[in-house]
């Protein structure tokens, strides 16, 4: 009996320390906080759960540019920056908790980091009037700024980058790509979808086959998608693919001995981790990416000297240079720079979500800016408009070398095919406008 | 001393046979409910709208629903996943080729559209029992699933395969999409929860529920005694089925407002409701309840102590959530194997006899 | 032969090869299921938990290096100066085991013992607590990153095969010779060894003896003097090493990482295809469940537009279910009133 009385006790001080904390939790939210005292940028983080290994990379360069700029210039425009850290897992219902209990704070911008969350975020986050920034991922068709107000994918989409690989290829055959057989791998959900429409569209102009293999989540076994690439030959290999799946296809690719240099994968296919426990076999793998690789830049100088050298880093300081690292400090690099626009703008160091809006939508930056960033060349110049929330919409290829374990950009950075991409993108936002009753903004 | 039955006479059936016997109880009940109709609501925001009540709400109704066709009939099923999907897919179907319709009837039509599709993958469990019919409901999971995700008519041939929730309403008060006031939602999943759990009591008080019993306990039994194994497990299915429909049509509508099949509605899922089940109580009104709001609110507690109050990093605390639920599970089955809606009626007993308990 | 011949043949040597990596995981539950009648839910846990130990010692990883750090302030991670010098692969291995002996004591001691007894739903639902449990506990001791595991097996596509099945074809043909993965090869061979050891066990050693009669009944082996207790320990432990063993052979392939908790779920229609307490039945389900999903994704994959092996493994399960409801090899339950 006497555990008995022991669990019931338990049970009441779990349930009476839960109304306390919610109630405490009340009473932190009513709290109104200074907007002049700090700008906070929440980072909708995921450091457990199946995707970790991306996410973490991702979180620690997000994280340690903020230190960096706290440390270096005491923050944007002399505002302190606060940055909350929230787990979400990758998974959409703690999503919306990390958002209900960030947004309280005074949130200026989300980095949702996942399809599922990013789709939550975009009536409800146009609602409470914050901007989104789902950077090279998220609905495609945010980018067109007339219907979704609040979301922005600069610096590119998937639809660019899809249109930017075939640019690619075709310039690899010689300008012809009549009869080739391209075939997809991809996850087997709303991300990896994402490409299949503007593949079709390439397809029907450009002459080539498409062939669609799907993987269904985790994507451990691939045994019969590989089997059959390996009858099938097809001359190039793209692929869409997420978590344990990336590992897997490249392991399968190599051990087929599908010819690596014809394997290309999105951005999200193409980090380190993604590649390494295959080893020398996954020597000569390509993907395309929208930001340089590697640690070759002014900028690292001042984050191990600020930030791991006097252990305020997030991470233990050896990932930096990483491919999802260097993305994660990019997208506070943009997030830092639609800040300081927004406080030029408005002439108030600090700024409000909506204020923030204003500033990336007015986005500039130029190579001389990345230079003075300590980014020289990192990535390309940024010009997002009110009509044109996507950026400018351009990619580079990168490849793998096992031997150095290095990526290297191997093409400059260049443009998709915007008739097609802006076509397939005004079709599905219009679609959206019409499924949810928006009418168009008015940017002139 | 005040929580007993002497004194309480009960002069006519009807109040013999209500549902709460206990005075007490029922003044407690009502007075909950009331509170919760009345109060609530004019102190709900965005928070513990989207965080803490109609999550619990949600999945209260769906613990109930797995409740019946676990708890109540014994037969294991581990397919919650996919006929919420079932749910959530109907009412986006609904919602969106017919913008007039009332949200009452589209989840209540979402309900009966699941429940035919429980019927349907109910089949199998004539034939098989136990871990194996758990495990062969899992079919039902992973087909439907990949149904809507291969389907493009269910997703309205968007790009993605995602459904949004488009704005709808209810007597002119919008409930879905993301203008919807936190406590019209909250009053619209409330309404929906109260009545259905009271429609489940009952159900489980009556013939239908004690013949899902009698099936539970021992089939071949209940077969001799006239008990049609078909009837019951079937509609066993079909109700429970309704009860996740309808908790699949809320959680994509109302709750989330965007979801794709595979995340959404994965296996993980499944083995959620499941949980809150054998926690709270199989076989018990209460206990679904209880489990739905151990099981949604404790991490969300441990997290709010542990990050917000605590100030630790987020990886550091998300491992330790794990290890703490996983721990309390462990130590709440070996404590009362019956669930806390047991360890609950044991604090009754002992509050009716205090304070003098021999 | 003929090319859709010699296809079809590649994709069933194939899905035999893949049959076997999940009966590597279904034979876990098995023993377990056999012994104690627990369907543990954690198998899958116990694999990434292995795995990552495993890995851990390899490369010299400090078990809880960031709790330690956070909380003392320091900047732990290997305990060997470079990164690679862990320890021998085979030291390594020799320690996981030893961790899951130990953990095995640790279930038994402080988990199945306070729920004997119980129903099997009950026990069913104490292994998801546990597989919570050791989710988070494995990551917090040795870090939620992919970590790539190599003890020299090798891997890649058989040379000498596809020049043998050349032959095979017409000559005019231009077939390519048939793929299978040598790493496969290597696992359903250690498969095998695996199955004749357990066999050999259970029939020639006194342990072994004690282990098929708790199996049969629990009751009699207590009153023949059998300690259930000392038979559970082992029968974990015994989990635990071919818990390892399915670890290393599917961490070969992706790196140890979190989704290898999820083949658990390859491995459920395996068990109820073969019968929850035949560890035959784990090989041959797992055989016809791996043959049977790649045959169909390579015949009607095509037409539905593919990614249906997750279900279809389950349905044909299901199927196998309707005629025989214990499984092919399971016990039949015969049923009083």
């Amino acid at each position: 009996m006497n555990s008995k009385l022991i669990a019931i006790i338990a049970a009441i001080v779990i349930v009476v320390g839960a109304l306390y904390v919610f109630l405490s939790k009340e009473k932190e939210q009513a709290i109104v906080i200074d907007p002049d005292a700090e700008l906070v940028f929440p980072s909708l983080s995921y450091r457990t759960g199946p995707y970790a290994p991306n996410g973490i990379p991702f979180a620690d360069g997000y994280a340690d540019y903020f230190t960096l700029l706290n440390e270096r210039d005491g923050g944007i425009g002399g505002v302190p920056i606060k940055l909350i850290e929230c787990e979400t897992g990758y998974n959409t219902e703690k999503g919306v908790e990390c958002y209900e209990s960030t947004k309280g704070e005074g949130a200026l911008v989300y980095q949702p980091l996942s399809t599922g969350i990013t789709y939550q975020l975009i009536p409800k986050a146009t609602a409470d009037d914050i901007p989104v920034h789902s950077m090279g991922y998220g609905r495609t068709s945010a980018a067109n700024g007339k219907i979704f107000s609040h979301i922005f994918n600069y610096p590119g989409t998937y639809w660019d980058a899809a249109s930017i690989i075939i640019k690619y290829i075709k310039g690899q055959e010689g300008g012809d790509l009549n009869g080739k057989n391209i075939a997809l791998v991809y996850h087997n959900s709303a991300y990896g979808k994402e490409p299949i429409r503007t593949l079709e569209e390439l397809a029907k102009k450009h002459g080539y086959e498409l062939t669609l293999l799907a993987v269904d989540h985790p994507g451990q076994e691939q045994k019969s998608q590989w089997l059959q690439i390996r009858r099938d030959q097809p001359d190039y290999v793209l692929m869409w693919g997420w978590g344990v799946m990336n590992q897997v296809a490249i392991q399968e690719a190599a051990n087929i001995r599908y010819p690596m240099d014809r394997f290309i994968g999105v951005w999200w296919s193409a980090s380190e981790n993604d590649v390494l426990p295959a080893g020398d076999g996954a020597d000569g793998y390509k993907a395309i990416a929208f930001h340089g690789v590697g640690d070759g830049f002014e900028v690292y100088d001042d984050l191990r000297k600020y930030v791991v050298d006097t252990g305020k880093a997030a991470g233990d300081g050896s990932n930096l240079g990483t491919v999802l690292y260097n993305r994660g400090m990019y997208a506070a690099v943009l997030a830092a720079e639609a800040a300081r626009t927004a406080q030029v703008m408005h002439g108030v160091a600090g700024i409000t979500s909506g204020q923030m809006r204003d500033g990336m939508e007015a986005l500039k930056i130029d190579q001389a800016r990345m230079a003075e960033l300590g980014l020289a060349n990192f990535g390309p110049e940024i010009n997002v408009t009110c009509e044109n929330h996507g950026g400018p919409g351009l990619g580079a290829i990168q490849q793998w070398d096992a031997s150095s374990k290095s990526w290297s950009l191997i093409t400059g950075f260049t443009g998709a095919d915007r008739e097609v991409v802006d076509a397939l993108i005004m079709e599905d936002s219009a679609a959206y406008a019409a499924e949810n009753n928006i009418s168009e903004r008015d940017c002139g | 001393m005040f929580y007993r039955e002497s004194g309480d006479f009960k002069a006519t059936y009807n109040k013999d046979q209500q549902i709460f016997t206990i005075a007490l109880d029922r003044w407690f009940v009502i007075l909950f409910v009331a509170f919760a109709f009345l109060v609530v609501p004019f102190l709900i925001n965005d928070y513990w709208e989207k965080s803490v009540l109609v999550p619990v709400l949600v999945w209260s109704i769906a613990a109930l629903g797995l409740n019946i066709l676990v708890g109540y009939c014994g037969q294991l099923s581990l397919g919650t996943g996919g006929f919420m999907a079932v749910g959530a897919y109907a009412s986006y179907k609904l919602t969106t080729a017919f913008p007039e319709l009332n949200m009452f009837i589209v989840v209540l039509l979402s309900g009966g559209i699941t429940a035919f599709v429980g019927i349907l993958f109910g089949l199998p469990s004539l034939r098989i029992k136990g871990f194996y019919l758990a495990v062969a409901t899992l079919a039902s999971q992973f087909f439907l699933v990949w149904l809507f995700n291969k389907v493009p008519w269910f997703y309205n041939y968007s790009a993605s395969g995602m459904i949004i929730a488009p704005e709808r309403f209810v007597f002119g008060i919008a409930i879905t999409g993301p203008n919807a006031p936190p406590w019209a939602t909250y009053l619209f999943c409330l309404t929906i929860v109260v009545v259905f759990a009271l429609i489940a009591k009952n159900l489980t008080r009556g013939r239908i529920g004690r013949s899902w019993m009698a099936i539970r306990d021992m089939d071949i039994a209940a077969e001799i005694i006239g008990v049609s194994p078909l009837y019951a497990k079937l509609s066993a299915f079909a109700v429970s089925s309704f009860y996740i429909g309808v908790a699949g049509a809320l959680f994509f509508s109302v709750y989330l407002g965007a979801a794709e099949p595979t995340e959404a509605f994965g296996i993980d899922k499944s083995f959620l409701v499941l949980f809150m089940i054998i926690i709270g109580g199989l076989g018990t009104i209460f206990g679904s309840f209880i489990g739905a709001a151990f099981m949604t609110l404790m991490p969300v507690l441990f997290k709010n102590i542990m990050v917000g109050g605590l100030g630790w990093p987020t990886d550091l605390v998300a491992h330790l959530i794990l290890i703490l639920i996983g721990g309390l599970i462990m130590f709440f089955l070996i404590v009362e194997p019956h669930g806390l809606a047991q360890l609950w009626r044991i604090a009754k007993e002992k509050l009716r006899l205090w304070p003098f308990p021999h | 032969m003929s090319l859709e011949l010699l296809n079809t043949l590649e994709v069933i040597l194939n899905g035999l090869m893949t049959g076997v990596m999940y009966s590597l995981v279904a034979l876990g539950f098995v023993l377990i299921f056999k012994a104690s009648g627990v369907f543990n839910y954690a198998q899958g846990v116990m694999c990434l938990f292995a795995a990552l130990t495993l890995v851990g010692f390899q490369t010299g990883q400090i078990p809880f290096a960031h709790l330690i750090n956070v909380i003392f302030g320091t900047e732990y991670h290997h305990w060997s100066s470079d990164i690679t010098g862990g320890m021998n692969s085979f030291l390594a291995i020799v320690l996981t085991v030893i961790v899951m002996i130990g953990f095995a004591y640790i279930v038994e001691r402080f988990l199945l013992r306070h729920l004997v007894n119980q129903a099997p739903i009950i026990l069913f639902m104490a292994t998801i607590g546990l597989a919570f449990f050791m989710e988070g506990f494995g990551d917090l001791m040795w870090g939620a990153n992919i970590k790539p595991l190599d003890l020299g097996i090798p891997s890649g596509g058989s040379f000498w095969w596809e020049e043998v099945t050349r032959t095979w074809a017409t000559a005019d043909s231009k077939y390519i010779g048939m793929y299978i993965d040598v790493l496969d090869v290597w696992a359903a061979v250690i498969a095998v060894l695996l199955v004749i050891v357990l066999t050999l066990f259970s029939q020639f050693t006194k342990t072994g003896r004690a282990l098929r009669a708790v199996a049969d009944d629990h009751q009699a082996a207590l009153t023949v003097g059998i300690s259930l207790r000392t038979i559970w320990v082992i029968v974990w432990s015994i989990a635990g090493i071919v818990a390892l063993v399915a670890g290393i052979m599917w961490g070969s392939k992706s790196g140890v990482q979190f989704s290898l908790s999820l083949i658990a779920l390859k491995a459920l229609p395996v068990l109820i295809l073969g019968g929850f307490t035949s560890i035959p039945g784990a090989i041959v389900g797992g055989l016809i469940i791996g043959v049977g999903e790649k045959l169909f994704e390579f015949w009607i994959g095509p037409m539905v537009g593919g990614a249906t092996e997750n279900w279809f493994a389950y349905v044909l399960a299901l199927f196998f279910l309707m005629f025989r409801p214990q499984g092919l090899y399971g016990e039949k339950i015969i049923e009083r009133v």
